[in-house]
This record gives structure tokens, sequence and C-alpha cells, in this order.
């Protein structure tokens, strides 16, 4: 009786595994696809049967687009845009998430509440005054116009995410600093900041992120060709009869390899800050 | 977010109480500046790139508005609104949003719990597998776009009509997806399902381990079955986090747009249009910026209202939730 059900327990544990690995399959299969096809040379057809390991791997791909159309340039333009979008937004939502959770003020539940409703509506529902107001600005082709207006679209949700986590920090903490002389900035500086690392550092990665991978604004606001992002040159590796996947593939995983990196660095960070207050109680 | 406060405890640190009264008196120990300098730089921000320009729609959406230098924009009153009211490519694009949402936001909760189910029960690799179902997640969506595009390719050697047609031998003949748009909202409807299952499963899993497993024990003891023992006690004891998943998917549902974009363009014939994407096309490819505004206004004030409806209608308390 006992060594049957512990018969049976093994064998379900090995179901349970069989098919978590079916399901990973399917959940990697795409991205490996996109590997095997970035390595594979020129893909202006595919090749019959698809593989997902190539058969002579080559770095051609790789070097023909580091090798056109800004595509090196287009990098550098990301890295910029998104580490820069990344400090402000950093900078900013500490702040003002700070002064939300600690300070009581004139108007505060107005404004706060006005940040909620507003943070519903997606960025992209406001990019036509955003690109009219850039337009008549100058600041159509300006990487650091974008990066404000990038920074400006994130503010909300990260205001909203870092004040639950100020608000969860003990108030003993700033009312003996008080006492011991020390100003509200240095308060925030040295004590609350360092307890609330793991909350600034996914904001951080995340502002990194969106940045990162926005297209629709760049592909609007950035019309000279020096000045793309990394998501732009890549579609534009699309030809308009023919198209090289392979290139167009070699781009993407230029472009999606620093994330994965981040993402696995910052693992453990992204799924508390994910999973916080969704599974209180 | 749970963290190591590895600090004195507040009891023994010498805390005066002097302010520990003002404090608890309601009378704050700081400037009434001081709140202000803190919340007033992201917030000017956040007024000039966000608050500013919600107000400037509404003003460019009362005109028949020209981009191009040199011409003057005519104010024509309600007459985008009128005109969105008798788009009949407008309300497909709605009635396309709807059913994206519908479709997509089942497809990830089903398969983002059962998911999380085999995940919390699997006895090596729970790391790792976790880790690949969220791949999809991190992938940016302009990447993932493209890569399904090649993936649904018509040919025969696309990865997907190879599957159907050569190995599982279902399908007689290669199908030309982006043909008709039956089957390109196949195409569309499966990378939003394969893109967010990681996300729903993530939060399914930290609420599934938070479950103590004595409550599984004492059930097991009572002689409550696997499937009493999913219904009766797992699914009433997650209800928050599933309120919480289907609300955030819903919103993200309704938002479905640089897909769509990047694989149909909404064609063929506006057939895949959804909102963002007729929104888009409009103002940016016809240059019909006031139209473009007026529908902007109309998708903002439904995506707000139906947020604000889900929350009411299941929780009040979810806007708590921070994720």
């Amino acid at each position: 009786m006992i060594a049957a059900s512990r018969r049976q327990q093994r064998l379900l544990n090995l179901t349970i595994f069989v098919v978590l690995c079916l399901g990973a399959i399917i959940a990697a299969a795409p991205l490996l696809y996109m590997i095997s096809t970035a390595f594979s040379g020129d893909a202006y057809v595919q090749q019959f049967p698809p593989r997902l390991l190539p058969e002579n791997p080559t770095l051609s791909n790789f070097e023909t687009a580091f090798n056109s159309r800004n595509f090196g340039r287009a990098f550098l333009n990301s890295t910029f845009v998104a580490l820069a979008t990344s400090a402000l937004v950093t900078a900013l939502t500490t702040m003002t998430a700070y002064g939300f959770a600690r300070f009581d003020f004139r108007g505060k539940n107005v404004i706060f509440y006005t940040l909620l409703t507003m943070m519903m509506i997606p960025n992209i529902v406001l990019i036509i005054p955003q690109f009219i107001m850039a337009t008549n600005l100058g600041l159509l082709n300006s990487l650091p116009g974008l990066v404000l207006v990038y920074a400006a679209g994130s503010i909300a949700f990260n205001t909203f995410l870092l004040r639950g986590f100020f608000e969860n920090l003990p108030r003993e903490l700033e009312e003996s600093a008080v006492i011991d002389g020390a100003s509200h900035f240095t308060i925030f500086w040295r004590i609350m900041l360092p307890l609330a690392a793991p909350a600034v550092s996914t904001v951080a990665v995340f502002a990194f992120l969106g940045a990162w991978d926005e297209y629709i604004l760049a592909l609007n606001f950035l019309t000279d060709e020096a000045k793309r992002t990394l998501p732009i040159a890549i579609a534009n590796f699309r030809g308009a009869h023919a198209t090289n996947w392979g290139l167009v593939f070699a781009g993407s995983l230029t472009a999606v390899v620093p994330t994965i990196v981040l993402f696995i660095v910052f693992q453990r960070y992204f799924i508390q800050g994910l999973t916080s207050g969704a599974v209180r109680g | 977010m749970s963290i190591n406060l590895q600090l004195p405890s507040s009891r023994s640190a010498a805390a005066a109480p002097a302010v520990r009264q003002a404090a608890s008196r309601g009378r704050p120990y700081y400037r009434w500046y001081v709140p202000f300098l803190f919340i007033l730089p992201g917030l000017t921000l956040y007024l000039m790139w966000s608050v500013y320009p919600l107000a400037y729609q509404l003003y460019i959406s009362f005109f028949d508005w020209k981009i191009m230098p040199g011409q003057v924009s005519e104010f024509v009153g309600l007459a985008n609104y009128q005109r969105a009211f008798n788009d009949s490519i407008f309300w497909l694009a709605l009635r396309n949003t709807a059913a994206y949402a519908i479709v997509t936001v089942i497809g990830q909760m089903v398969l983002g719990f059962a998911v999380a189910m085999l995940v919390h029960r699997v006895i090596i690799g729970k790391r790792v597998f976790r880790a690949i179902y969220y791949l999809p997640v991190v992938t940016s969506w302009v990447v993932v776009s493209f890569l399904f595009q090649y993936l649904f390719s018509s040919s025969a050697s696309g990865l997907v009509n190879y599957v159907l047609v050569h190995l599982l031998r279902v399908v007689p003949e290669p199908i030309s997806w982006m043909a008709n748009s039956d089957t390109a909202w196949i195409v569309i409807y499966a990378l939003g399902i394969w893109k967010g299952v990681g996300w729903a499963m993530v939060i399914f899993l930290a609420a599934l381990q938070s479950i103590p497993t004595e409550l599984y024990e004492a059930a097991a003891i009572d002689g409550a079955g696997e499937f009493q023992q999913l219904f009766k006690l797992t699914l009433p004891l997650i209800r928050r986090t599933t309120i919480f998943v289907l609300v955030a998917l819903m919103i993200g549902g309704f938002q479905v747009f640089l897909s769509v974009l990047l694989i149909t363009g909404g064609g063929p014939l506006h057939r895949t249009e959804v909102a963002l994407s007729y929104m888009f096309n409009r103002a940016f490819g016809r240059l019909d910026f006031g139209y473009g505004a007026a529908l902007s206004y109309i998708l903002a004030t439904i995506i707000v209202l139906i947020s604000f409806a889900q929350m009411r209608f299941f929780n009040r308390s979810t806007l708590d939730l921070e994720y």
C-alpha cells in the first residue's frame, strides 16, 4: 500500500517535470529560433526544414549589422537614453515618493489621486500633444528631449511603487535622526534611500528597460538617422521587398541580451517588486 | 517587498519623548515647505510632459489641426467627436480591442495558473523553470513582434507551418497567416498570451508559496482529494491575487498596440485594427492630428473608466496594490 502510493507519487513528480519541460520548450523555442537565425548567415529565404540550432554558425550577421546603417551609433544612443532616463526617474521618483509617504501637506490627497488616475492612461495616448510640443520647442531629434518625455511617462507608476515601500519603513528612524539634528535631506539620503535599495534598484531597472525598448516615440521624435535608437535601427533592417531575417535577429539579440542580463542580475528584486502587495492577505 | 532591517529596535534607541509627543499630537516636526522640496522636481516634469499634454490634447481635438508650418488650423468644435461616433472602423477597432483583452486575459490566467501550480510542486529545477517561463516577459515587444511575424511566415519553412504541415500533419498545406484577419488574429493573440504567461505565473506562484502547507496536510487527513483541495482551499485562498492579476492584465489588454502595428499594421483592410493603432495611423499616417486627438481622448476616458469600474467592482482595496 505504502509502496504503491510512493510509486504513484514518483510517477506524479515525473509527470509534472515532463509537462513543465514541454511548456518550457514552447516558451523558449521562439527565442532559440531567433538565436539560430541570427547565427546562420544570410537568411532572405528561410531554411527548410527549420533548425533550432544553426548548421554552420557564423558571426557574419553581427558584422554586417555593426558595419551598416549607423547600428553602432544606435547602440550608443540607446545606452545614453536608457541610462539618462533611469538616473532621472530614480532621482525624481524617490524624492516624490518620499514626500508623499512621510509628510503631510495641503493638497496631498488631491495630487496623489490625480497621479493615480493618470497612471491608468497609457503613455501612447499622449503622443500627439507631446509630438506637437516637441516640434514647437525644437526638441525633435534631441536625445535629451526624448529622455524628458520618457522620464515624465514613468513618474506616476514608480512614485506609486516607491511610496508604498517608504510607508512601510519604521517612522522612529527619522524621528530620532531629527533629534540628532539631521536635515531632512540627510535623513532621506543617508537613512531612507539605503533602506529602500531593493525597491530603488527595481525602479532604476524598470526605467532603464522601458527607455531601452521604447519604439513609437523614438520613431516619431528621431528622424535624423544618426540620432536613432536600437529598436528603430532593428526595424530598419527589414527590407521593403525582401528581409534578411538573420540581420534583423542579430540586431534584436544585441538589444535583448543586455535586458536579459539585467533581469538575471536583479531577478530577486524584480520578483519581490512584482509580487509585493499582490500577495498580501 | 520584504527586507531585513538590521537596526537597533526603536524602543531601545534614544528617541526623545518631545518629538514622539509632537508627532502623536499631529504637530509636524518640519517646516511647511520641506515636503514641496521633495515632490516639486518630479511633479514639475510630470506637469509639463503628462498633465499639460492631456489638456493640450483636448484643445487640439477641437481643431482640424494642421501640422505643416504656415497652414492655419481651423476650429471645428465637436466635429471630430461626432466623426468618431459615426466611424465604423473606429467601432470595429474598439470591438477588436475588447476581444483581444478577453481572449488574451483568459489565456494568460489559465496557463499562468497551471504553470504556477506545476512549478510550485516540481521537485527539481524550480528556479530554472521560473526563469525560462519569464524570459518572454522581459523580451521587448518590438523584437517579439518581428519574431512572431517570422515564426508565422506564410512559406512552408516558417516554423509554425512546418510543425503543422510536416510534423503534426494536421494541415494539408502552409497557411498564409497574414492574408486574412482570422488567422492574423491567431498570431496576435498567440503573441499576447505567450508573452504574458510568465508574468501571471510569477504572481500566482508567490501566492501559492504563501499558503501554509499545514492546511493541505489537514485537508488530506480529512480526506479531501486533489480537486477538492484546489477548489475548496487553493482558489479561495488566492482570491485577491487572482483579482489583482485579472485587473492588471485587463488594463494591459486594452492597451494592445505595438504588436498589431508591427505585425499587421491594422490590415488587411483595417480588419485587425485596434483602438490605439487606429488612432496612431490616423494621426501619424494621415496627419489627421485633430481627429487623432479626439480618438485619444475617447480612448483615455474609456480606459480610465474601465480601470476604475474593475477596481470598484472587485475590491476597493485593490487600489493599494503595488506591483
